[in-house]
């Protein structure tokens, strides 16, 4: 079997990151409980954003946990990818902008 | 898409030794995962014993129409398992001297059963609470014969329990086959049409939703409303409530899961999602499942599994009350569907 740095099961140990750190381990948890909740967005809006985000962050737990959690939720696959390309466009977005620094430093150094 | 039972493909799994295997051996024999007996034993609520029993569960057979991917009884066409008359007959003897105050009919396609009509008829005199006909609804749209299931419902005040996977196309197709969501929104307006599932009607129409695939389904009360302005937005259909049940792992269900390399991750879910509350609750605490044979079962997923009642009693003409409230309920790891997250019954969420 091939040995790679990601290993899926790895996932269901999250929560063991709290047993060398109680107390910060907790908080986070906490934390990342509250953020999750009804709020202003609804939890159903939150995990778009949460799948969004956990591509661009490049996390493969994020993105098994959250395909998982918008399936629960009754997301369509439609939806789960346009959430990734909002998450994409973002962040093509930020290399392109660079493109500008790009042209002005060529127009800078050129004659 | 699956078009023939287990049975009729020959799977192994159309054995139930066979699926009880699977849910003992591999990560429950080495103890990666708890037993359910464990699990119960943990929060002493084990052996499972039931209070009073109040629904009657009757599978009037394992015909049906259809041939859904995930279904737990393994029903289709080519099923010929139904329910006689006589027995039928037996389960009314019941009804009539017994406290049972809902009476809950299934299958396969219980209305394919030739006797389906007199028995809801004669049920009907006797009286009940809560008379519940679990439809697919396609079959009401499947041939003339059916066509007029809602003014039949209707007159007799079923209360009709509808399975329902998704308010989109694909999802629905893709468990249930080809067309089931064009049938089953055109069974839906004729259904609102006699009255049932409206704002203020007594006419129940309730929906189920089981996920369609290896996940649990969600707040059952935020489906509920993303139900509701779907296929009222898009077809004007109303319905009354939505029941969020899990997917067991029995039957072509387990099957999938085999196959499709999920069952571990799955059953991880379900033990993970155990949730002590809904064991107060589960509905084999109170109801009874009859099979198209007579015999008596815990529930319904215990029948298909052919896990038969423990005790003295085990076919409907034996019928006791008090046996029933002695007996202890027969568990394996597919129990932990009904105990996972806010629970699962075939009235939805139990917590």
């Amino acid at each position: 079997m091939s040995k790679t740095y990601y290993d899926p099961a790895d996932l269901k140990k999250f929560t063991n990151i709290s047993e060398w750190n109680e107390e910060l381990g907790q908080k986070f948890f906490d934390y990342y409980g509250k953020v999750f909740e009804e709020g202003a967005l609804s939890a159903r809006e939150k995990s778009l954003i949460a799948l969004a985000v956990a591509h661009v962050v490049k996390c493969p737990y994020c993105i098994d946990a959250y395909t998982k959690d918008g399936l629960q939720r009754g997301i369509t696959k439609e939806e789960m990818m346009e959430a990734v390309h909002a998450g994409a466009a973002i962040e093509s977005g930020a290399t392109l902008v660079h493109g500008v620094q790009m042209m002005n430093k060529y127009n800078k150094l050129s004659m | 898409m699956l078009k023939k039972s287990l049975k009729q493909r020959k799977s192994e799994l159309a054995n139930t030794q066979r699926q009880l295997d699977v849910l003992s051996n591999g990560i429950f024999q080495n103890n990666e995962l708890p037993t359910f007996a464990s699990t119960l034993k943990n929060i002493n609520a084990h052996p499972l014993q039931p209070n009073t029993v109040e629904i009657l569960q009757i599978n009037l057979g394992y015909m049906c129409n259809q041939v859904c991917a995930h279904c737990h009884v393994d029903a289709g066409p080519d099923r010929k398992e139904i329910m006689t008359k006589a027995t039928m007959q037996q389960c009314l003897d019941v009804l009539k001297k017994s406290e049972i105050h809902t009476l809950d009919l299934t299958g396969g396609a219980p209305e394919m059963n030739p006797n389906f009509r007199w028995f809801v008829e004669e049920a009907h005199k006797i009286g009940v609470n809560d008379f519940i006909v679990r439809s697919n609804l396609t079959i009401i749209i499947a041939n003339k014969k059916y066509n007029d299931l809602p003014e039949f419902f209707k007159k007799h005040n079923i209360h009709v329990v509808s399975s329902m996977p998704h308010w989109t196309r694909n999802k629905t197709d893709q468990q249930r086959g080809e067309g089931v969501f064009n049938a089953s929104i055109e069974a839906l307006k004729k259904l609102n049409n006699v009255g049932y599932g409206t704002k203020e009607s007594n006419l129940k129409l309730d929906l189920v939703y089981n996920p369609s695939g290896a996940f649990l389904p969600g707040d059952q009360n935020s489906l509920e409303l993303d139900f509701k302005k779907a296929l009222y937005d898009d077809f004007g259909i109303e319905f009354h409530q939505l029941f969020a049940i899990t997917n067991l792992p029995i039957s072509r269900f387990l099957d999938y899961l085999l196959a499709s390399e999920n069952y571990e991750d799955y059953m991880y879910t379900l033990v993970e999602a155990f949730n002590p509350k809904a064991v107060d609750n589960v509905m084999c605490k109170n109801t009874i499942s009859v099979g198209w044979d007579g015999f008596l079962y815990d529930c319904d997923f215990n029948q298909m599994l052919n896990l038969k009642l423990k005790g003295p009693m085990v076919h409907i003409k034996d019928f006791d009350e008090e046996l029933l409230k002695n007996r202890t309920i027969q568990i394996a790891q597919h129990c932990y569907g009904c105990t996972a997250g806010a629970g699962s019954s075939c009235q939805g969420s139990v917590v």
